[in-house]
């Protein structure tokens, strides 16, 4: 792909063609800024212009088309995800275009710019200053209740996904990827002899729901964002995740993200509708998904000896300690 | 005999100079960056100062462990072997004692900040 033809300025070009059919009485776009984004995916934020005003926006593309990672749904999927997320009564930004090839800027769907914080260690902060945990853990479970409710029927692009497959699945990218480590054989020993049968009902599940892909505003959660992992699979898969303690930035002692307690998020949970949480199921997908996060960092280390040889890749490789002794606590209960 | 400073001495100095030059002087993207190679010139500092002794005890370990001699790749691959199929686990004696011992190791160097190495450290028994 050659990278000059995708620059900028094409960027904007393309934008500003789109432009009318994004909103009718737009005519242009303005304040073009790349926000992030690696070698396969881009972030972009704009200015949408009418006459009335203007309206934020955020491409988000895959230039060279969609290269999917092994696991990721694709871009298009993510935008029917975002948007049954919404009809759902989930906070989701509205999709307004998905990507088609005659728009020349790739595969890729843009949304509403939705403000607010997404850094963890913040919102841990926030949370515990303003004494709101309790309630943003509430409402994480019902947001989990209503992701939960969308029928699975519509995706059937997406992978399902029964508890043992995932043990399989993730114990086979452990020893493609890493050197052996007894904390994470003990790990999967331990996770297959208490691995829970399929859910009576399988259900969508948003993959990788916790702090850090929640935009949160002073009223609670503004979006649900990363819809990439979604899946078919266990309900409690999602509950589990969030309660990892990698995501707690620090607070320990408050297991739903870093802010509030088990059983504020399963209340709401429940409350909105979701099947009844089986407790020690949910903490069998903690201590699942403390060990699938350790795998993704020791993962770190090829992609860092090969493809992606950043400080940051390096750094992530030498998390994969935190996760052995989350894993450690975990199976001492 | 090498000169000084020392091979520590100079990386404290690179530390500094990302946190204190660097990043006040550059846009976000590249200041995030900057605290992340600070942070790890931070984390070799600490792998310099402490591996070597870690890792002779941990071979020490596996060894009794194991009622063997071997090298620590060998020793560790077979321990980890041994728990994937069972034949060892948390009940046998000693497994527990060198799991947390070697993962509070490598957290020393690591991440000595994390929270569940804290809170292993505060639990002295876990």
């Amino acid at each position: 792909m050659n990278s000059a033809a995708h620059g900028e300025d094409v960027v904007r070009s393309a934008l500003a063609a789109l432009a009318p059919r994004l909103r009718s009485a737009a005519r242009t776009i303005s304040g073009l800024q790349r926000l992030s984004g690696g070698a396969t995916q881009e972030i972009w934020r704009f200015d949408l212009d009418t006459a009335d005003g203007s309206q934020p926006l955020i491409m988000r593309r895959a230039p060279g088309g969609d290269r999917r990672s092994q696991v990721a749904v694709g871009l298009n999927v993510e935008a029917q995800l975002i948007t049954a997320a919404r009809d759902a009564g989930v906070s989701a930004p509205e999709v307004l275009h998905v990507l088609a090839p005659e728009d020349g800027l790739g595969q890729g769907f843009i949304m509403e710019f939705v403000a607010g914080e997404t850094l963890g260690g913040r919102i841990v902060k926030a949370a515990s200053l303003a004494g709101a945990g309790k309630t943003l853990a509430y409402s994480c479970g019902q947001i989990l209740a209503r992701i939960h409710s969308i029928d699975p029927g519509r995706f059937p692009s997406l992978e399902h996904q029964t508890p043992a497959d995932l043990i399989e699945q993730w114990r086979t990218a452990y020893r493609r990827d890493s050197v052996r480590r007894p904390v994470f054989d003990l790990a999967f020993h331990e996770l297959s002899a208490s691995c829970p049968p399929p859910p009576l009902k399988a259900r969508l599940v948003h993959g990788d729901f916790r702090n850090g892909n929640l935009m949160i505003g002073p009223e609670g959660v503004r979006a649900v964002l990363d819809w990439e992992l979604a899946h078919i699979g266990d309900p409690m898969e999602d509950l589990g995740w969030l309660c990892v303690n990698s995501w707690r930035f620090g607070r320990i002692e408050k297991p739903v993200g870093g802010f509030g307690e088990y059983g504020d998020l399963y209340a709401g949970y429940e409350a909105a509708g979701g099947p009844p949480v089986n407790r020690e199921t949910a903490t069998w997908w903690e201590m699942f998904g403390t060990l699938r996060w350790g795998v993704m960092c020791a993962g770190s280390l090829a992609a860092f000896r090969s493809v992606d040889a950043t400080v940051e890749r390096a750094m992530i490789a030498r998390r994969t300690s935190e996760t052995e002794i989350d894993l450690l606590r975990l199976m001492a209960n | 005999m090498q000169d000084q400073p020392s091979p520590d001495e100079i990386l404290a100095a690179i530390a500094a100079f990302l946190r204190d030059t660097v990043i006040p002087k550059s846009d976000s993207h590249t200041a995030f960056q900057a605290r992340v190679a600070a942070n790890a010139v931070d984390l070799v500092r600490r792998q310099l100062e402490f591996s070597t002794a870690g890792e002779a005890a941990e071979l020490e370990r596996l060894q009794t462990l194991l009622g063997r001699a071997g090298t620590l790749p060998e020793l560790n691959s077979a321990l980890a072997e041994a728990l994937a199929s069972g034949a060892k686990g948390l009940s046998t004696a000693g497994v527990s004692e060198h799991l947390r011992a070697t993962t509070l190791e490598k957290l020393q160097i690591d991440q000595p900040n994390y929270s569940g190495y804290r809170n292993a450290l505060e639990r002295p028994r876990s």
